[in-house]
C-alpha cells in the first residue's frame, strides 16, 4: 500500500526527481496532493481501515451467532451491525480498494503521467473520510445507527431515527466520490493513452476498469435518486414509496436493484482484470483469449442492467417477469464461464510458479466459481423461493465478495507492492497468509450454505438450536480469518514503513511480468511517463 | 485516439460524462411513472384504474351457473390508530352481478384523523375483471375523534373472469394519512365530516 512517500521522506533520493519537484513535506502533502500515486496510496490505506472496521463489525455478528439465544448484544444493535458492516465493506472497503488500485496502476499501465483530473481526484478521495465519519457517527446517536439493512427498503428504513438523514447524506457523498473517480478513469483511458496503445492493446485491468467506470457513471446517480426519494418521503411529504399516498414500496426495490445489480459487477469486474494480469505472469504465457475476455466483460456489464429483479423474485412479479429475469440471469453464466475457462487455459501447460499473488489469483478462480455456482442456483426463480433471505444467500455473496473481490485486491497488492515500495514482501509469510485465509474463509462461509438450505434466515440475531454446530464452525472460521490478516498487515507494513532488512526489488520484479509499469524503476518514481513511452506493434498486451 | 497533451479534450470528455450522470439521475425519477404505467398495464398492485367504473356503465349479466368466493382481507398499517374489518369475511358471488359489502373502520384516537385505504387484488389475473362502482378507497376518509364509519364497497366480477379462478381475494390496508393530507386539508375534511355526519 503506502509507499513512495516513505521513500521520499527518507530524503536520500531527491536526485531521482531531477526535473520534477518532489512531494510536499508532512501532512499537507497528503491533504493537498494531486499525484495519482499518493492518492492511490491514500485510497488503499482508507480501504484498509474500513476493512478493519467492517471486519470488527462482522466479528460482533459472528460472536452473537456463536450460540443460539441472545449472548452479547441487543437485537437492535445486531441490526445496526449488519447494516453498517455491509455499507462499510461495500462503499468503504471494496470500492475504494479498487479505486486505489486504478489510481496507482491505470496511468502506469497506459503510459501517462497522471489521471486526467488530478484535483478532482483529490476531492473525490477526501470526501470519503467525511462521509464515513458521518455514517459511523450515527452509532453514537440516540437510537443508534441505521438498522434497516444496507438495501434501505422502505417503509422500514423510514422508521429509522436520527441516523436516517445522516445515512442518506453519507450515501450521497459516497456517490459523488465514486462518480468523480469513474469520470476521471474514463477520461484518462480515452484521452491519455501512450502513442501506439490502441484499445485492444490495453492491459485487461485497464479494460475492466473502463467498463466498471461506465457502470458507476450509469448507476450511482440512480442510487442517489432513490435515496433522495426516501429523504423527501420522510421529510417533505412526497409519496414515492408511501402506499397511503399512492406510492409503492416495491418500486423502491426495483429502483434500488437497478443500481444494485450493476453495483455487484462494479465490485467484481476490476477483480477479473487483476486476475487476468497475474495469472499470465506466473504461468509465463500470454493470456488465453484476450479479445474474448474483453467481450465477456462488456457482455457481463450489459447483462447487469437487465437482471435486477432476480433479487426480488418473491415480491409478486408476473410469471413472464420471473421467467425473463431468470433466463437473463442464467445467461450471465456464459461470459463468466468464458472468463473462467480462459484463465484455466492460460494456466494449461504454463511454466507455473506459485508466488503469493498467484496463489491468491488461483484461490480467486476456484472460490469465485463456487460463488458463481450458488449464484446460478439462486437465479432459478422456482427454487429461489426457498433460498430467498436465507443464509444460503449470505454464503453466496460472501463467496463472490471475500475470496472474489477481496482476494483479488490482496493479490494485486502482493503483486504490485514491490513496484510501489521498491522492496519484496516476505514470501514465506505471504504463503502462510494465503493458506490460512483460504482455509478459514471456507470454514467461515461453507457451512452457511448448509444452514441456509436447512432454513436459517439471514438478518436474525437468534436461531433454532439445530443450526448451532454449523454456526459455531462459522464463528471459529471468521475469528481465525480475521487474525490471519494480521500477517498480511505486518508484511505490508514491512514493505511500506519498516523496511530495514527487506530485499530490494528489481524493476522487472516478476520474471514473467509484462506491461509498461515494469519498465519504470522500483520503487516507481514520484512522476512517471512525463514523456510518453512508445508502444510497439507487438501483439495485444500479454495480460 | 491516443493523445498526450489532451487539455481541451479532457474537459470535453468530462462534461459529456457529467451530462450522462445528470441524465441517469433523472432516469431514476423517470422510473416512477414508468413503474406505475407498467403496473397498470399488467394490473399489478391494485393500480388498475379500470377498476373504478361509474354505476351507469355497468351492465349486469349475471352468470348463475358459476359461483366464485370473494374473500376480504383487512389490515391496519402500523400502530393502533384504526380498527378496520369487513362485515363478513367472504361472500359467494355470481360473476356479472353487483354486490355490496360494508366495511367498518373506527378511529381509536381522541383526535380527528384521515384514513386512506389501499386496495390489492389477488390472484393477479382476476384484478382486471373486478369492477367497483363505489369504494371508500377512492378517496381519503376523514374521521372525527373516536368516530366509527360504515363504508360500502359495491363491486362486480365481470363474466370474463378466467375459468380457473375460484377464489378472489380483495385486500385493503388502512393507512393513517393525516400527515400526508397536510394541515389545511385536514381542517377542511374535518369540517366536511361534521357536515356529512348527521346525514349518514
Amino acid at each position: 500500500m503506502a509507499n513512495t512517500h516513505a521513500h521520499h521522506d527518507h530524503g536520500h533520493d531527491h536526485a531521482h526527481d531531477h526535473e520534477h519537484h518532489g512531494p510536499d513535506k508532512g501532512v499537507m502533502r497528503w491533504i493537498k496532493t494531486t499525484n495519482h500515486k499518493d492518492l492511490g496510496t491514500l485510497y488503499l490505506w482508507f480501504s484498509f481501515i474500513m476493512f478493519f472496521i467492517g471486519g470488527l463489525m462482522s466479528l460482533v455478528i459472528r460472536a452473537e451467532l456463536f450460540q443460539p439465544g441472545m449472548q452479547f448484544i441487543d437485537p437492535e444493535f445486531y441490526n445496526q451491525m449488519i447494516t453498517l458492516h455491509a455499507l462499510v465493506m461495500i462503499f468503504g472497503g471494496v470500492m475504494p480498494g479498487f479505486v486505489g488500485l486504478a489510481n496507482w496502476m491505470v496511468p502506469m499501465m497506459i503510459g501517462c503521467s497522471d489521471l486526467a483530473l488530478p484535483r478532482v481526484n483529490n476531492w473525490g478521495f477526501w470526501i470519503l473520510p467525511f462521509a464515513f465519519s458521518m455514517l459511523l457517527s450515527t452509532l453514537f446517536l440516540p437510537g443508534g445507527g441505521p438498522a434497516g439493512g444496507w438495501t434501505l427498503y422502505p417503509p422500514l428504513v423510514l422508521q429509522g431515527g436520527a441516523s436516517f438523514p445522516l445515512t442518506i447524506f453519507a450515501i450521497h457523498m459516497l456517490g459523488i466520490s465514486s462518480i468523480t473517480g469513474a469520470i476521471n478513469v474514463v477520461v484518462t483511458i480515452m484521452n491519455m493513452r501512450a502513442p501506439g496503445m490502441t484499445l485492444l492493446k490495453m492491459p485487461l485491468f485497464v479494460w475492466t476498469w473502463l467498463i466498471t467506470a461506465y457502470l458507476l457513471i450509469a448507476v450511482m446517480p440512480v442510487l442517489a435518486g432513490a435515496v433522495t426519494m426516501l429523504l423527501t418521503d420522510k421529510y417533505f411529504g412526497t409519496s414515492f414509496f408511501n402506499a397511503a399516498g399512492g406510492g409503492d414500496p416495491v418500486m423502491f426495490e426495483h429502483i434500488f436493484w437497478f443500481f444494485g445489480h450493476p453495483e455487484v459487477y462494479i465490485m467484481i469486474l476490476p477483480a477479473f482484470g487483476i486476475v487476468s494480469t497475474i495469472i499470465p505472469t506466473f504461468a509465463r504465457k500470454r493470456l488465453f483469449g484476450y479479445d474474448s475476455m474483453v467481450y465477456a466483460v462488456a457482455s457481463i456489464a450489459f447483462l447487469s442492467f437487465i437482471v435486477w429483479a432476480h433479487h426480488m423474485f418473491t415480491v409478486g412479479i408476473p410469471l413472464a417477469g420471473e421467467l425473463f429475469f431468470m433466463f437473463s440471469t442464467m445467461l450471465i453464466a456464459v461470459p463468466t464461464g468464458v472468463k473462467v475457462f480462459n484463465w484455466l487455459a492460460t494456466m494449461w501447460r504454463g511454466s507455473m510458479t506459485y508466488e503469493t499473488p498467484m496463489l491468491f489469483a488461483i484461490g480467486f478462480v476456484f472460490l469465485f466459481t463456487i460463488g458463481g455456482f450458488s449464484g446460478i442456483m439462486l437465479a432459478l426463480a422456482p427454487v429461489d423461493f426457498q433460498y430467498h433471505n436465507s443464509y444460503f444467500v449470505v454464503a453466496h455473496f460472501h463467496y463472490v465478495l471475500v475470496p472474489g473481490a477481496i482476494f483479488s485486491i490482496i493479490a494485486a497488492i502482493y503483486y504490485w507492492i514491490p513496484k510501489w515500495t521498491g522492496v519484496m514482501y516476505d514470501e514465506r509469510l505471504g504463503k502462510i497468509h494465503f493458506w490460512l485465509s483460504a482455509i478459514f474463509i471456507n470454514v467461515t462461509f461453507f457451512p452457511q450454505h448448509f444452514v441456509g438450505l436447512a432454513g436459517m434466515p439471514r438478518r436474525i440475531p437468534d436461531y433454532a438450536v439445530q443450526f448451532t454446530d454449523f454456526n459455531v464452525i462459522s464463528t471459529y472460521g471468521a475469528f481465525l480469518y480475521f487474525i490471519a490478516q494480521f500477517i498480511m498487515i505486518y508484511n505490508f507494513l514491512r514493505c511500506a514503513i519498516w523496511r530495514k532488512g527487506m530485499v530490494p526489488a528489481t524493476a522487472q520484479v516478476w520474471e514473467g511480468a509484462q506491461g509498461l509499469e515494469w519498465t519504470v524503476p522500483s520503487p516507481a518514481p514520484y512522476h512517471t511517463f512525463e514523456d510518453p513511452p512508445h508502444v510497439g506493434d507487438e501483439p495485444a498486451a500479454a495480460h | 485516439m491516443a493523445m498526450n497533451k489532451p487539455g481541451l479534450s479532457n474537459s470535453r470528455g468530462t462534461w459529456k460524462l457529467l451530462v450522462v450522470v445528470a441524465g441517469m439521475f433523472c432516469f431514476g425519477f423517470v422510473l416512477v411513472p414508468m413503474y406505475n404505467a407498467i403496473c397498470q398495464l399488467v394490473n399489478l398492485n391494485g393500480k388498475d384504474s379500470a377498476m373504478l367504473v361509474s354505476a351507469k356503465d355497468v351492465v349486469e349479466r349475471e352468470d348463475t351457473t358459476r359461483t366464485v368466493k370473494v374473500e376480504f382481507v383487512t389490515t391496519v398499517n402500523g400502530g393502533r390508530v384504526f380498527t378496520f374489518r369487513a362485515e363478513q369475511p367472504s361472500v359467494q358471488v355470481h360473476p356479472g352481478k353487483l354486490y355490496t359489502v360494508d366495511f367498518v373502520a373506527r378511529n381509536e384516537r381522541d383526535e380527528a384523523v384521515i384514513g386512506q385505504a389501499v386496495p390489492s387484488v389477488a390472484p393477479w389475473n382476476a384484478a382486471r375483471h373486478l369492477r367497483k362502482t363505489e369504494c371508500f378507497c377512492f378517496s381519503q376518509q376523514p374521521f372525527a375523534a373516536n368516530e366509527e364509519k360504515r363504508m360500502p364497497v359495491r363491486f362486480m366480477l365481470d363474466p370474463e373472469l378466467p375459468a380457473d379462478v375460484e377464489v378472489v381475494t380483495l385486500s385493503y390496508t388502512f393507512f393513517d394519512a393525516t400527515a400526508l393530507a397536510g394541515g389545511k386539508a385536514v381542517e377542511e375534511l374535518q369540517k366536511q365530516a361534521v357536515v356529512a355526519a348527521p346525514k349518514s
